[in-house]
């Protein structure tokens, strides 16, 4: 079984990454503030300008620790990797699927469900959780119609409707989104996604969650041997990891948008904590960042019950094991792939 | 789990500091440095099989001894700091 590893998190610019011994030595100012093993590690990520010397580059790809960088907004720039683990035949099956429209819609139409069976879950509770009347009757109604978006998934034979079911149930959900935040503050509320740049400080929240589970979601498909690249919900495209984002999918609302939603509701998080530049981009300081990397690194931490496997684990692993599970219904030991819903 | 390694070095010699060096650096690449002569060190078995075996192979039985005490997985219970240099929490948000 796969072990639930640590995350380093380098927040710091003009920190330096060093090999000391099977360690990472991290250098500011000319000094080691921190020593970590690397067996304790899965990945580090580094946000903005961070130096890595070649050894420790070296090492991590040998010892299967991912590096990722990505720029200060935790947008995903470049990834050091080894060698792609797991088998080759694998990995020609799953291009085999992702060729073949019905066989790749099949998986997708229950990425798909699922995902929208947790965002109506994440609905739903918060409806319950929701004191004021008007806010809960929305959530139920946007839960109601998420309803009739998850019988069209699970009916769907196409791709390209599919893709629509999916946007027109994220609007939904989108819409319903602001009913869920309980604190007064005009700046948490918004209408709609809008990302690159995000325009609020919730759709900075959402990005910034989004491009963390998105490493993970990437690094767990390496980690199974499968090709992170090749989706079969999300096209190929240069540069696009699809298959990752074909399994966050499933993960966005019950991981992302509920921690967004807990760390405003619990005032972890305030407006304060965010900058708007001139061309309207909303950006996150750099405590509010900790905040945010702190929570969901605890988050990632809590255990809970696997829903299919029936088996007590980590959420941070969870993700693993839907790409272990995808990669066992590509190989032809399960029937149909069984995604992770949240219950 | 969590291992707690302490040792005794003979350094009379410079042979023994060699030793003392070695060893030290050895729990280094496993875990983390509390105390002068006191590590931390969260390893699987698999991993404390490996440790253990270089760190008996660089020991002089004669002349040091190493103690290895074995915390569990409940060791955050069985660990209390007090003063300075607090250690870092492996398994806590690991963020520089």
């Amino acid at each position: 079984m796969k072990q639930h590893l640590n995350t380093l998190f380098v927040t710091t610019e003009g920190t330096y990454l060093a090999k000391d011994g099977m360690a990472v030595a991290v250098r500011m100012e000319k000094k080691t503030r921190l020593r970590i093993p690397l067996h304790n590690l899965d990945g580090i990520v580094c946000f903005g300008r961070v130096g890595v010397s070649p050894s420790l580059m070296a090492i991590c790809g040998e010892s299967g620790v991912t590096i990722s960088m990505t720029d200060a907004h935790g947008r995903f720039r470049a990834a050091i990797i080894g060698y792609s683990p797991g088998n080759v035949l694998l990995r020609r099956t799953q291009y085999r699927v992702a060729d073949d429209p019905s066989k790749s819609c099949e998986i997708a139409r229950i990425m798909v469900a699922a995902k929208l069976a947790n965002c109506r879950a994440v609905l739903l509770r918060a409806a319950r959780d929701s004191r004021v009347e008007s806010r809960r009757s929305t959530l139920t109604t946007a839960a109601r119609r998420l309803v009739t978006n998850l019988e069209a998934a699970r009916a769907c034979d196409s791709l390209e409707r599919l893709r629509g079911i999916e946007g027109e149930g994220a609007s939904t959900y989108f819409e319903a989104f602001s009913a869920m935040v309980n604190v007064p503050e005009d700046a948490f509320q918004f209408t709609s996604r809008s990302r690159r740049p995000p325009l609020d400080p919730l759709n900075a929240l959402l990005s910034f969650l989004y491009a963390l589970l998105a490493h993970d979601a990437r690094s767990a498909c390496e980690a199974a041997g499968l090709d992170a690249a090749v989706g079969f919900l999300h096209r190929d495209r240069p540069g696009r990891p699809g298959l990752a984002l074909d399994l966050m999918e499933e993960f966005r609302p019950f991981l992302a948008d509920r921690l967004a939603l807990s760390l405003i509701n619990r005032r972890q998080i305030s407006a304060s904590g965010f900058t708007t530049s001139p061309t309207g981009a909303v950006n996150m300081n750099d405590a509010t960042r900790k905040t945010l990397l702190k929570a969901y690194q605890v988050r990632k931490q809590k255990t809970m019950l696997h829903p299919f496997l029936q088996e007590k684990t980590s959420v941070g692993i969870m993700i693993h094991l839907q790409a272990r599970l995808l990669a066992r219904h590509l190989r032809g030991d399960v029937d149909a792939y069984p995604a992770f819903v949240w219950r | 789990m969590y291992v707690l390694v302490t040792y005794d070095v003979n350094t009379e010699t410079r042979e023994g500091r060699r030793r003392l060096r070695q060893i030290a650096k050895t729990c280094l690449d496993y875990g983390q440095r509390v105390q002068q002569s006191v590590f931390e060190l969260k390893v699987d078995p698999a991993q404390w099989a490996e440790c253990k075996a270089k760190l008996t192979g660089i020991m002089d039985t004669t002349k040091d001894s190493l103690r290895f005490y074995y915390l569990g997985a409940n060791w955050k219970r069985r660990v209390e700091h007090c003063g300075a240099n607090p250690s870092l929490d492996i398994d806590g948000p690991l963020i520089a």
